[in-house]
């Protein structure tokens, strides 16, 4: 199972010194904040995308490009990338070009994005959204896995014999997440593709994510991408962490009762219950977070958000120290216990290389165990000619549809 | 017999109010229609006043607690409703509008609902026919001909002599427990997991095939 953090690059007041950082401070303070994930032992960072201050990420390739030269484990992801007003071509190209020079650490999460202003500044109309989403990683999803393209839809101008440059690295595309909080076809998409579903259910209660995830891992197998339990899950998660929980809660407060997001509405108590986020020790962290598996089954990344909200720099460190020292090798440890062999782990490049090998070699032994066959029955209906043509023929048939069917 | 369930909702603030004395008057003529026709009806009734942060705290958060959850979904469930609200500044209170805010934009269709209103003088009637219905039309809801307003004097001594606040009830009513004897709404299942379209249609459709 991977952990990690993702962060949606807000610049903030901070409201316990009415200090806001300037967009530089706030980037340099990202990019120190990702190395330290790897440096605590973390497995992934992800990255938000927005065209609108107060935040910063209007480039994510760029960022994690920088990031991937100054580690050397980390897994690079987004949070999310839009899907539904970049251009798929360009989203293609990007992060195929971010593979190449990461190394394969790269994976995406693709989201609508929910600023309304954003889709008319791209061309775009914000009630276009769910179908901007299935046209354009319709696209995406052949641009990967296609050497010339012959493309013609509703959003963009047409495609006729494009290759989208550089080709993903090794011919395996990156893997994608596709991220939702409460759209049914977003499930469904991801479960279409057998690609991975993120619920970010950090503004949302459990009982929606434990239903949202439930479509989808039964949705993706009904596509046949293996069993319900083998579907590829990750989950956000929020935490504040002290040793000690009343001074985890008392440094927090000012901070949740000036966010951005929820601030001002309900009471930190509240919020704690009705969501996942967890403010205090980190065993209250470990207890909650192991607590999601209750609810959506064994699943595969756990990504928490801890730089928001006006935190300073050294409040974030001291909480990733916490993170990979006291809360991830347990999680890592607990998570692991009672899990089924058959449950995967969130692929990787290394893991998505071995299956496109593994899928090649099974698929040369069928068509050559077809062709085996298909010598054979040619053989038997020779010998079998004068005495049953009948019989010979619709056994050659049943062999024949086996075998494609395994290819 | 068969039986439908009615949603009342409440937006007075104050203990009693006379927009919930107004709200479960045409609730009680409401059940009275409808058991003449042999239906009988269920009322939950809701102060919104009980879920006033709530509904505040799910404006800037984007989701309901508990609490105002079950609120939602007895309203949106329901197979008919009655909304009553103060008026207040020429129109529905705040927090009568903010709760029809966060139902969703297509959880009322079809829903058949009785507006209802109350103030000080009888100068602000018309507000039920330029706030309240056009939002119910709005949100699709079917919306009885006739609303219902109580002036503080309807009450009392200076209410209208001609067609009381009685006769205007009972008419509401009869219109209300017509719709709702005709909805099947509430045996419907609305759930906000099912697609309206199967997904390979979704994606065929947008490929050209």
């Amino acid at each position: 199972m991977q952990f990690g953090i993702f962060t949606v690059s807000d610049i903030t007041q901070d409201p316990t010194t009415g200090r806001t950082p300037t967009e530089n401070e706030r980037i340099k303070a990202t990019l120190a904040i990702a190395k330290h994930a790897e440096e605590v032992g973390l497995d992934v960072f992800a990255l938000g995308e927005h065209h609108n201050p107060p935040f910063w990420s209007s480039s994510p390739t760029t960022t994690l490009a920088y990031i991937a030269a100054q580690t050397s484990t980390l897994q690079l992801s987004t949070a999310t990338t839009l899907i539904t007003t970049n251009d798929p071509v360009k989203i293609a190209e990007d992060f195929a070009m971010l593979q190449h020079v990461a190394d394969g650490r790269v994976d995406l999460m693709l989201g609508r994005g929910n600023t309304g202003p954003v889709y008319p500044w791209f061309g775009k109309d914000i009630r276009q959204g769910i179908n901007l989403a299935l046209e354009n990683y319709g696209l995406l999803h052949r641009l990967w896995r296609e050497d010339f393209v012959d493309w013609e839809g509703q959003f963009r101008t047409p495609l006729q014999g494009f290759q989208s440059t550089p080709r993903p690295l090794d011919d395996v595309p990156p893997f994608v997440w596709h991220g939702s909080i409460r759209s049914p076809e977003i499930a469904e998409q991801a479960a279409y593709y057998g690609d991975g579903f993120f619920a970010n259910h950090i503004f949302w209660p459990a009982s929606h994510t434990q239903r949202m995830i439930a479509l989808y891992r039964q949705r993706f197998e009904h596509y046949e991408h293996g069993t319900a339990e083998q579907a590829i899950v990750g989950l956000g998660g929020q935490v504040f962490m002290r040793r000690n929980s009343q001074d985890a809660v008392r440094e927090f407060r000012p901070y949740f009762d000036n966010a951005p997001v929820y601030g001002h509405g309900p009471s930190l108590e509240e919020f704690t219950s009705q969501t996942p986020l967890t403010v205090g020790s980190p065993q209250e962290v470990i207890d909650k977070t192991l607590g999601f598996r209750d609810y959506v089954g064994d699943y595969q990344r756990q990504l928490f958000l801890m730089d928001h909200a006006g935190l300073p720099l050294k409040t974030v460190l001291e909480q990733l120290d916490l993170l990979g020292e006291e809360v991830v090798p347990v999680l890592r440890r607990e998570f692991a216990k009672d899990r089924p062999a058959t449950v995967p782990d969130a692929p990787t490049h290394a893991s998505l290389v071995a299956r496109r090998a593994s899928d090649q070699q099974s698929a040369r032994r069928a068509s050559d165990q077809q062709s085996a066959r298909r010598a054979s029955d040619q053989q038997s209906a020779a010998r079998n000619a004068a005495a049953s043509v009948a019989a010979a023929a619709p056994k050659g048939a049943a062999f024949g549809a086996a075998a494609v069917k395994g290819a | 017999m068969t039986t439908r369930t009615i949603a009342v909702v409440s937006a007075g603030l104050s203990q009693p109010s006379s927009t919930r004395m107004l709200a479960d008057k045409l609730a009680d003529a409401t059940v009275s229609k409808l058991a003449a026709q042999d239906v009988e009806a269920i009322v939950e009734t809701f102060e919104l006043r009980d879920v006033a942060t709530d509904i505040t705290n799910h404006l800037l958060t984007g989701f309901p607690s508990p609490r105002l959850e079950a609120v939602i979904d007895a309203v949106t469930g329901a197979d008919g409703l009655i909304a009553v609200s103060p008026i207040f500044t020429t129109s529905y209170s705040g927090l009568f509008k903010s709760f029809f805010d966060v139902v969703g934009s297509d959880t009322l269709v079809d829903l058949p609902v009785v507006i209802g209103a109350t103030a000080g003088t009888p100068r602000h009637s018309l507000a039920l026919d330029y706030a309240l219905r056009p939002m119910f039309t709005y949100l699709h809801a079917v919306v009885a001909p006739t609303g219902v307003f109580a002036a503080t004097g309807d009450w009392g001594d200076s209410a209208d002599s001609v067609k009381t606040l009685p006769n205007r009830i009972d008419r509401a009513a009869r219109e209300l427990a017509a719709l709702v004897a005709a909805s099947d709404r509430s045996s419907t299942v609305r759930d906000p997991f099912a697609l309206e379209r199967p997904f390979g249609h979704l994606i065929g459709g947008l490929a050209g095939e």
